[in-house]
């Protein structure tokens, strides 16, 4: 399990191979653990064959001593191929829930010992602290974090600014910052701080952390059954009556039988258990719960962690995604798209200093204003000629190269603004707010001209980025929102699975529209505020629909808490994390599509093998009701389409089958039938087919190979 | 032979089709709770003087009228039974029914069954036949019309605790549908020359010279809603095969369309109701593809008669005619036998227990499927809506959705009533059967030994429980032991359904209504129609293939082994 957990921890994708070497042993172990009564009761499907494997046992010791109906080998063979099914059940249920606990292993490991410098009052920074154990933490404790350490404690920041590793939860590198006040206020325990120093507010008491529910919900121990689990579980549980009715009243009616007959012999006890338990729905009555278990290991492999079972079910029937523009179905990182210069100065020397500005910056924006300049001036380096020096200088910039007397400003969460220092030349760009409080401090000034500038491209729905040398500001760079590539037809294939996608956005109308009808949502919300965004949700569901949402703020809340199906990023607040019902650790704007197929693969799952399992019993009424009446009534050997050997073999390949078959389906129970983004006429004509008419027919083909193999090995 | 039989069940199914859609249009404003423009102020009259206010009930209310209305209904007609030696109209001064006959025929007539133990010319005063029998023909009738209503409105109703009115309901389908489409067949059966009169007993001279008695009495009248209301009680102990109560092929086919009318007008005021007509049209051809192929199937059978006999010259290898009139040959004999079990009617113009094996195999299936194929008027459409629920669920879960119907998520409780549903008749059918087998008042009604004698049991049951009312004659069943058993059979085969059923409705009316979408399993198309006809198939297998195998199956076998 070692090797195993660190193997996961390196992965960024919580994900395991189906049948792991490593998961098997505790799992066959699990299997038999699982034979406790305690645990049986809880499937009443897989209970029935409990008791039929019980009484057929008792039936075998009989027959030993000379008192079965039967012979004494055959119910031997039965009782143990009853026990098999219902290890066979357990077993698979074992391995889901081993499974979850591997993925849940390496969430322990953030719980380590942790030691908190618990602050005295008044609860602020420079306080005396007492080192305190992190388990120790009540709600409502405030701790100092400083560079280096552990978050102890799920928390609001109070006080103080700080760069976080999250990678732990999230498996992103990047490191986020966490600040007082605003959306990036939470803070989750097991993060490292890597720079400065944050006092948090602890806001759950120890064993209700994040982590911890992570835990109890991956490891199955609060697995409770989804709704859809327990309407299904009824149905099972009916067609388990109607076929113990069958049976039960096949004793009087072989009675009857073989007194008017007057030839044969009554059905025995252990050919009725083997009826019974190859009729009623052991297929899936023995996978139910492995598949529940698999689909939120899934739903953690995606690195999404749901609080109930309830909402991945929910995720299937959603209708319409209520999509954030930014990250989603744009490039959250927008792209260079103009310079605009400001007055008394040209576009070319302004794309010169983005360049220089740009240079050490990775973000995708600066990037892209990189290759914006580049395209624009050919080579920025030929600008300043006659400067020898310089353009030796630009010339190493632009092989990398960070030649003396050149350094560059990083961004930092204060003054959010990067650039670069080239000799005497201090070149910025940021925010059009930064970059004014910056030039105001050098004594310089923003024209109203500029500042109009920079309202135009805001208000169409791009990003104004301005760029100042010195005290002077050289002109705006537009960032614009870029369409992500496939997302359009991503939309089709969601519209075609009935799913209706509309696209949010604190955007005007008219830019909102645009990047709609680019994207090909089919509606959108322009200049979302919370209170519309809450009205769209309530209309949409007055009218009858699901809607899920994505979201990451404090304002978000009350929206994710309406939404039927409501994932928080995990990057964003407290109470946007506990107003949703799952989160995603990776916060990612897409991540509710993947959601979405995954419920409804859970789905899927289900109702494809209860079909097969009906389906199966033709095939086993074919082989078990002239097995069991051969000798009463020989003409019914007609039915015996199949052609088994013996009425023996017939009844011993049918209970074999019934067993196997569950251990065949334990991969497509873990891994989930395959989703396709098709609609729902297609989809069920297509899983009807594989489930429905494979079912009724691959028995039929199970049976006789079992009967073959049986009478090759001389065994009937 | 066979082309005679396409032709018939080709005019059939033309005149039923055609017949549907104007009964479907008639029954869809009395479905929604209301009666069209100008019929209101009459309809407000007719209400006043019965003493109902047209006030909505939930389903607790709703069920607890239907069941103190038919436990009245029952207690009056077992009372009259009793009494009818005392009361006029009896002018050939039968005495009172035996108790356990006419424990069973009360319950019998109450749950639109209409088995009958005793024969009607000897037993039943023309009292007892006017006031009891016909009036509980259109009661029960009405009943089974005002459950499917119900669950109609609890398809199409949003977050509403309304079910509709049940005394509102029996009235409004007893006055508007059943009273005038009685009264007009009727005349049509008169005219035919069906009987109607209060004449005591005819004895004549025939030709041979000895001394006849004809049964008289009124009814066309009865005939009419006997079939209408798929009651199927005769008149006469030989049913529609007695020429006075169906002297004509023309009455015969009549009949035949008179039993699916309702049933199938009701799919299609399903279908208006639901504000998407192909929703109806689904259910209909649904029931109509497995009708026809069991009518087909049944014919094959008869027209292939016995083997043995074939042998030895008997029937000349024309088939199967032990039982059936001559005047209206095989073909008719083997439609209205599928009809007569398709719907829960269990009227009979030809002998059942005569049937070949497999011949007779069908007509028990089609009870056992669970009288969903037309079925009885009401209770087949809220029985086949029970199985549409179960293989939306199935496929629902499929698609990777909560499965939903007419956009109404089908959860845990509906489940439930669903599982009642599906598991009530299966166990009073088979446990019956078995109690039957083993216990030797039982095995004292069989007339033949073995497999026939088996299927005779069972025939009972499935007929009874299922409210069908048809029988296998060879089995004596006037009997303490079999009035009590399928007397108990038919009581709970009927209302342990029925509550159940409007428990759903109610559950159904209270949820949202969900907007339908292309990620929504649609049921209306051929799909949804092979899944239902699937669902209804396998449930039906699955659960009565062992009985059959070693009744009409195992003798099929040994007959056709020779």
């Amino acid at each position: 399990m070692g090797a195993l957990s660190e193997k996961i921890m390196t992965e960024k994708k919580i994900s395991l191979p189906l049948f792991d070497p490593a998961l098997l042993k505790p799992a066959l172990l699990d299997s038999v653990r699982k034979l406790a009564l305690r645990e049986q009761l809880k499937n009443p499907v897989m209970f029935v064959v409990y008791l039929g494997s019980v009484l057929c046992s008792v039936l075998w010791v009989m027959a030993l001593q000379g008192q079965g109906d039967a012979p004494a080998w055959l119910t031997g063979s039965i009782a143990v191929w009853l026990w098999f099914t219902v290890l066979f059940a357990n077993f698979a249920e074992a391995l889901a829930e081993g499974r979850s606990k591997a993925q849940a292993a390496s969430l322990k490991g953030l719980k380590k010992a942790t030691i908190a410098k618990k602050l005295a009052a008044p609860h602020r920074y420079g306080a005396g602290f007492t080192l305190v154990d992190a388990s120790d933490l009540r709600k409502g404790d405030v701790v100092l974090v400083q560079h280096g350490e552990l978050i102890p404690c799920d928390g609001e920041v109070i006080e103080g600014i700080a760069s976080v590793d999250e990678s732990a939860i999230t498996g992103e590198s990047a490191p986020v910052i966490r600040e007082s006040g605003g959306d990036f206020s939470s803070v989750t325990g097991g993060t490292r701080v890597l720079s400065d120093w944050i006092v948090v507010c602890a806001t759950v008491n120890p064993g209700e952390t994040f982590i911890d529910r992570m835990i109890a919900m991956v490891e199955g121990a609060k697995r409770r059954k989804t709704p859809n689990e327990v309407a299904l579980t009824i149905l099972l549980l009916a067609l388990t009556l109607v076929f113990l009715l069958v049976t039960v009243t096949l004793l009087p009616f072989s009675v009857y039988s073989v007194n008017s007959a007057g030839s044969g012999t009554v059905i025995s006890l252990p050919v009725l258990l083997a009826l019974l338990v190859c009729l009623i729905p052991t297929t899936i009555g023995g996978l139910l719960s492995a598949i529940g278990v698999a689909g939120m290991s899934r739903l953690m492999a995606a690195n999404v962690i749901a609080t109930s079972g309830r909402a991945v079910e929910a995720a299937g029937d959603v209708d319409v995604l209520l999509l954030d523009k930014t990250g989603t179905i744009t490039f959250g990182n927008r792209q260079a798209s103009a310079f605009i210069a400001a007055a008394g100065h040209t576009p070319v020397q302004l794309a010169e200093a983005a360049w220089l500005a740009s240079l050490a910056d990775d973000t995708p924006e600066g990037k892209s204003i990189v290759v914006l300049a580049q395209r624009l001036t050919r080579s920025p380096a030929v600008l300043h000629e006659g400067e020898q020096s310089g353009h030796n200088t630009l010339h190493a910039l632009q092989q990398g190269l960070t030649p003396a007397g050149v350094s560059f400003v990083p961004f930092t969460a204060q003054s959010r603004m990067s650039g670069i220092n080239l000799g005497s030349r201090q070149i910025r760009k940021g925010a059009a707010d930064a970059i004014r409080r910056h030039i105001q401090q050098q004594g310089g000034s923003f024209s109203t001209v500029l500042q109009q500038q920079v309202d135009d491209i805001a208000s169409r729905g791009s990003t104004p980025l301005v760029v100042a040398e010195g005290a002077e500001v050289l002109g705006v760079v537009e960032l614009k929102d870029v369409v992500k590539p496939g997302i359009k037809e991503r939309f089709a294939q969601l519209r075609q699975m009935g799913i209706k996608t509309v696209m949010v956005t604190g955007d005007n109308r008219l830019t909102a529209a645009a990047i709609a009808a680019e994207a090909g949502v089919d509606d959108f919300l322009a200049e979302a505020t919370p209170e519309n965004k809450l009205a769209l949700i309530r209309d949409y569901q007055k009218r009858g629909q699901l809607v899920a949402m994505t979201g990451d703020g404090t304002n978000d809340a009350p929206a994710l808490a309406q939404a039927d199906v409501a994932v928080a990023m995990n990057s964003g607040t407290q109470a946007a994390r506990e107003a949703a019902n799952m989160v995603d650790l990776d916060s990612s704007p897409t991540k509710l599509i993947q959601v979405v197929e995954i419920g409804k693969q859970m789905l899927m799952t289900r109702g494809a093998l209860t079909t097969f399992s009906l389906a199966n019993d033709v095939a086993k009424y074919f082989a078990i009701i002239p097995a069991a009446f051969a000798s009463t009534y020989p003409q019914l050997a007609l039915l015996n389409v199949m052609g088994l050997t013996s009425p023996a073999s017939a009844l011993l390949s049918a209970v074999i089958f019934n067993a196997l078959i569950i251990v065949v389906l334990i991969p497509l129970a873990l891994k989930g039938v395959r989703y396709r983004a098709l609609g729902a006429e297609a989809l069920l004509r297509r899983n009807l087919l594989v489930y429905g008419l494979g079912g009724l027919l691959l028995p039929f083909a199970g049976i006789k190979l079992i009967d073959m193999l049986l009478a090759v090995l001389g065994l009937v | 032979m066979m082309l005679q039989f396409f032709c018939l069940q080709g005019v059939f199914m033309l005149l039923l089709t055609l017949s549907a859609h104007p009964m479907g249009a008639w029954l869809a404003p009395l479905a929604a709770g209301r009666v069209s423009g100008r019929w209101q102020r009459v309809d407000a009259m007719l209400l006043r003087m019965a003493g109902i206010r047209d006030e909505g009930m939930g389903w607790r209310q709703y069920a607890l009228a239907v069941l103190v209305f038919n436990l009245l209904g029952a207690l009056l007609l077992y009372a009259l039974q009793r009494l009818q030696g005392l009361l006029p109209l009896n002018p050939q001064g039968m005495g009172a029914v035996e108790v356990g006959s006419a424990f069973n025929t009360a319950i019998s007539f109450v749950t639109n069954t209409n088995w009958q133990g005793y024969a009607g010319e000897s037993t039943m005063s023309y009292l007892t036949q006017m006031v009891g029998l016909a009036v509980q023909n259109f009661l029960s009738a009405a009943t089974g019309i005002a459950v499917a209503f119900a669950l109609m409105r609890g398809f199409t109703r949003r977050e509403s605790a309304d079910l509709g009115n049940f005394w509102a309901d029996v009235l409004r389908v007893s006055v508007y549908v059943l009273l005038p489409l009685s009264i007009v067949l009727a005349l049509v059966l008169v005219q035919q020359g069906v009987l109607q009169n209060l004449s005591g007993y005819t004895t004549y001279t025939t030709l041979a010279g000895h001394a006849q008695t004809l049964a008289m009495g009124p009814v066309a009248s009865q005939e009419a809603i006997k079939m209408l209301g798929t009651n199927g009680g005769g008149f006469f102990n030989a049913n529609s095969a007695h020429p006075f109560e169906n002297p004509t092929e023309l009455t015969n086919l009549l009949q035949m369309l008179a039993i699916f009318l309702i049933p199938a007008g009701l799919t299609h005021a399903f279908g208006r109701l639901a504000g998407d007509r192909r929703q109806g049209w689904a259910i209909y051809i649904a029931m109509s593809v497995i009708f026809i192929a069991c009518a087909v199937a049944v014919m094959a059978a008869e027209s292939q008669g016995n083997p043995l006999l074939t042998a030895l010259g008997i029937d000349g290898g024309s088939g199967n005619w032990e039982g059936k009139e001559v005047r209206f040959g095989m073909a008719a004999s083997s439609l209205f036998i599928t009809v007569t079990t398709a719907a829960s009617c269990g009227a009979v113009n030809a002998m059942h227990d005569s049937l070949t094996a497999l011949g007779g195999m069908v007509p028990m299936w089609l009870m056992q499927l669970g009288e969903v194929v037309f079925g009885g008027v009401g209770s087949g459409l809220y029985g086949m809506l029970i199985f549409a629920v179960l293989a939306v669920f199935v496929a629902g879960l499929m698609v990777g959705r909560t499965p939903e119907y007419l956009g109404k998520k089908i959860e845990a409780f509906d489940m439930k009533m669903v599982a009642l549903v599906i598991l009530t008749t299966p166990a009073l059918v088979l446990l019956g059967t078995a109690a039957s087998v083993l216990l030797a008042p039982g095995l004292a009604g069989l007339a033949n030994p073995g497999m026939h004698g088996f299927s005779e049991v069972l025939y009972a049951f499935s007929s009874a429980a299922n409210n069908n009312g048809s029988a296998f004659a060879g089995l004596s069943a006037n009997t303490p032991f079999y009035n009590a058993m399928l007397g108990i059979a038919m009581w709970l085969g009927r209302f342990a359904i029925i509550v159940p059923v409007l428990a759903m409705a109610g559950n159904l009316a209270a949820k949202k209504t969900l907007a339908t979408t292309n990620g929504s399993m649609p049921t209306h198309g051929g799909l949804f129609i092979s899944l239902l006809v699937g669902s209804v198939l396998l449930v039906g297998a699955l659960t009565y293939l062992p009985a059959l195998a070693l009744g009409p199956v195992a003798e099929h076998l040994m007959i056709w082994a020779h």
